[in-house]
């Protein structure tokens, strides 16, 4: 009983009402909860199947394979003066990460209704767990993006030291959109039947199949409103070394992903403790 | 910091759990309303007024002004009907829910075990569902290496730790999600009704458990139906009716008093012919329940040793009906299952009835002691669920000469059994008079 007794703890309960930030102190507190929830999403995820984690490359592969038939052969899209299969490739990795924790995240509350209704610990572990999680499959298709410059003999600028911070930047928009919808979604089940509808059209609204550079400035920096724009430039431009360098698109969209997480945060807590009465 | 561990001011639960169901006047109303709700609950929801948005008016109140104290060391068990608020007091003490109002402290690490196994993967090994649970219910990593034998041991599951859980039986299941939870060691535990859990053996080794628990000087808060458990393990009781405190004080005495409000305030008032609260498919209905003596004479009570007959009139939906079997459970005031008396075990299942009569078990020289007993009613017909009474009615048994000696029987054991007394001189050859 060596650790129980290391800290006398005080808990004090009342009813909360509006609006209130994270506790970081308590997420910190949790962390080897975060680290376990995290991990059996992952060792879950693709039990019971032949191919395994397979599966984790080859969504963004075969995504790769129609984007190229389609937009690069058929349609003759521009690609910034890369190699259509990799351009489209370099900008699906991040994009199958953000895609996959979004629609895990919203529904994750739901899911783990039964940790809701008999444990306390913090609510926002569970859309964080479901993101975090597919940081495995975003390696997985990361290594395979290494292994395509390789053949197509690309070799990264120097923006590649922005690299982490770019990462980061998918993970916070993941999660503050995630927020959101996972808050919603405990309330109304609508959400998660909008959420694929919703993720297909945010797909086409950034520059995946297409460069952003179709777009006029200042139009194009203010395309970055979305954050996926600068996280998806910012990779074609540190990895592949693009003609057409995003410059400030990434700031707004740093800016943007910041403020949707922000009051993702706030609204996640503020409906929080309804949650093990409503889900 | 004083010797308090937990306190609990004036703390009122709201849930909402309905609708109202508003009025259309006519069918326009209903048409645009129909139109405009999903707008006001988007907008609603925007806001984060939860509750607005799920429109859910009709409230109950699961706890209403309720105080109370805990002190360091403590085991308190909670007591109460189903819907009492055990379990709300408890959620609201663990954090899972807020009160609506009020506002409770508590000094210590707490532990809840709401439930067992919350959190285990079925597809995930014994060994990972171990982990995973541990930290689920608040221990660290290095502390669940520390326990994991003993927490194996206790379960009973080494060869099969390796295996999906999916895999276990439902028996090896329970066992390994109590033995991790019985592992948890915080200074306040917080218990909801998780001893009922496994077969009888088992269940002795979670009582046990939980007693060495409230021997160790932790802090136990204890919900449960089982009021052998709650005077075993808990010095005090907390007695909750309709989210108020109803009783408070020794264990033994507050439940004494609960299980005599319990036999007052219990369904068996509902004449049997009125009672709703039945399943079964219908093809056969009690109606009434009677006591008579062994000359068919009606009595309000049995007399410790006569012979009574249970009398269950009864009514069939056809004219007639093949194959019955009926069978009742005889319970004491703790809830005890003490005697089943079942027509298929003495081989006299009814192969035909008519519409309507009676049904009669005779029992000769009745064997329980006087006190007061509740029985469980059923009956089957081709095999499918007929009827069936739960706490189909009460009765009480008088103290009567059971020995034939003018001797009252003694309120001591549970059964009265016909027995003898003799002297031998030789206690090393104790068959002797048989030779």
């Amino acid at each position: 009983m060596a650790e129980t007794t290391t800290d006398t703890l005080h808990i004090h309960i009342k009813p909360t009402g509006g609006w209130r930030g994270i506790d970081f102190v308590e997420v910190w507190k949790y962390r080897e909860l975060l680290y376990f929830l995290s991990w059996r999403d992952i060792k879950v995820r693709y039990k019971q199947t032949v191919i395994g984690v397979a599966w984790a490359i080859i969504q963004p592969l075969f995504t790769m394979v129609v984007f190229t038939l389609f937009f690069g052969k058929l349609a003759k899209m521009p690609s910034d003066g890369i190699p259509y299969p990799i351009f489209s490739y370099a900008a699906l990795v991040p994009w199958s990460f953000f895609a996959s924790g979004l629609s895990d995240a919203s529904s994750s509350l739901v899911s783990n209704a039964n940790l809701i209704k008999k444990i306390y610990f913090p609510r926002i572990l569970i859309p964080l767990s479901a993101i975090l999680s597919k940081g495995i499959d975003f390696m997985l298709a990361f290594l395979v993006l290494l292994v395509m410059m390789f053949c197509y003999g690309i070799v990264p600028t120097a923006a590649v030291i922005w690299l982490p911070l770019l990462c980061l930047l998918v993970v916070i928009t993941s999660l503050g959109v995630g927020l959101w919808f996972t808050a919603m979604n405990a309330q109304f089940r609508d959400v998660q039947y909008a959420i694929p509808f919703f993720i297909q059209v945010w797909m086409f609204a950034t520059p995946i199949a297409y460069p952003s550079s179709l777009l006029k400035e200042p139009w194009r920096t203010l395309y970055g409103i979305n954050p996926m724009v600068g996280v998806v430039e910012g990779f074609r431009w540190a990895l592949l070394g693009i003609n057409t360098p995003p410059g400030p698109i990434i700031f707004i969209s740093a800016l943007a992903a910041f403020i949707i997480l922000i009051s993702g945060a706030l609204y996640f807590r503020r409906m929080e403790k309804t949650f093990a009465d409503v889900i | 910091m004083s010797n308090i561990a937990i306190k609990v001011e004036n703390i009122s639960k709201q849930y909402r759990i309905g609708t109202l169901k508003a009025r259309y006047s006519t069918f326009r109303d209903t048409l645009s309303d129909a139109f405009k709700t999903p707008f006001r609950k988007a907008a609603e929801l925007l806001r984060g007024q939860a509750y607005a948005a799920s429109g859910l008016t009709k409230t109950k109140w699961a706890l209403k002004n309720l105080s109370l104290e805990v002190r360091h060391g403590e085991a308190v068990g909670i007591i109460g009907h189903n819907g009492a608020g055990k379990t709300t007091l408890l959620k609201i003490l663990s954090r899972i829910t807020e009160p609506t109002t009020g506002f409770g402290d508590i000094y210590g690490r707490v532990g809840s075990l709401l439930e067992v196994g919350t959190g285990f993967h079925p597809e995930l090994t014994g060994r990972d569902n171990i982990y995973l649970n541990g930290a689920i219910l608040g221990m660290k990593r290095l502390e669940i290496t520390r326990k994991f034998d003993e927490i194996v041991d206790f379960a009973g599951v080494e060869e099969f730790i390796d295996t999906p859980v999916k895999f276990y039986s439902s028996g090896m299941h329970m066992r390994l999600a109590f033995a991790v939870a019985a592992h948890l060691e915080t200074e306040i535990l917080l218990v909801d009704e998780v001893l009922a859990v496994g077969d009888v053996a088992f269940q002795k080794k979670c009582l046990n458990k939980m007693s060495s628990v409230t021997h160790q000087g932790r802090t136990v808060l204890l919900v449960s139906h089982n009021m052998e458990a709650i005077m075993g393990l808990c010095s005090r009781a907390i007695w909750l009716h309709q989210g108020e405190k109803e009783d408070e004080g020794p264990s033994q005495q507050i439940v004494k008093r609960y299980l005599s409000s319990y036999v007052e305030r219990g369904v068996w008032q509902v004449p049997i012919a009125e009672r709703t609260d039945r399943v079964g498919a219908g093809s056969i209905r009690f109606t009434g329940f009677r006591l008579q003596d062994k000359d068919g004479n009606p009595i309000d009570c049995i007399v410790a040793g006569e012979t009574v007959d249970f009398v269950f009139s009864y009514v069939c939906k056809d004219e007639t009906v093949g194959n019955v079997t009926v069978w009742f459970w005889i319970r004491d005031d703790l809830g005890r299952d003490l005697l089943c008396l079942w027509s298929r075990k003495t081989g006299q299942d009814f192969e035909k009835l008519p519409k309507k009569g009676e049904l009669i078990c005779r029992i000769p020289r009745f064997p329980l002691r006087p006190n007061k007993y509740i029985i469980d009613l059923k009956a089957d017909v081709n095999n499918v669920h007929g009827d069936r009474l739960p706490d189909a009615a009460l009765f009480e048994v008088v103290a009567g000469d059971f020995y034939g000696t003018g001797r009252s029987v003694s309120d001591l054991g549970i059964f009265l059994c016909d027995h003898s007394w003799r002297y031998s001189e030789n206690s090393s050859s104790p068959n002797k008079e048989n030779k």
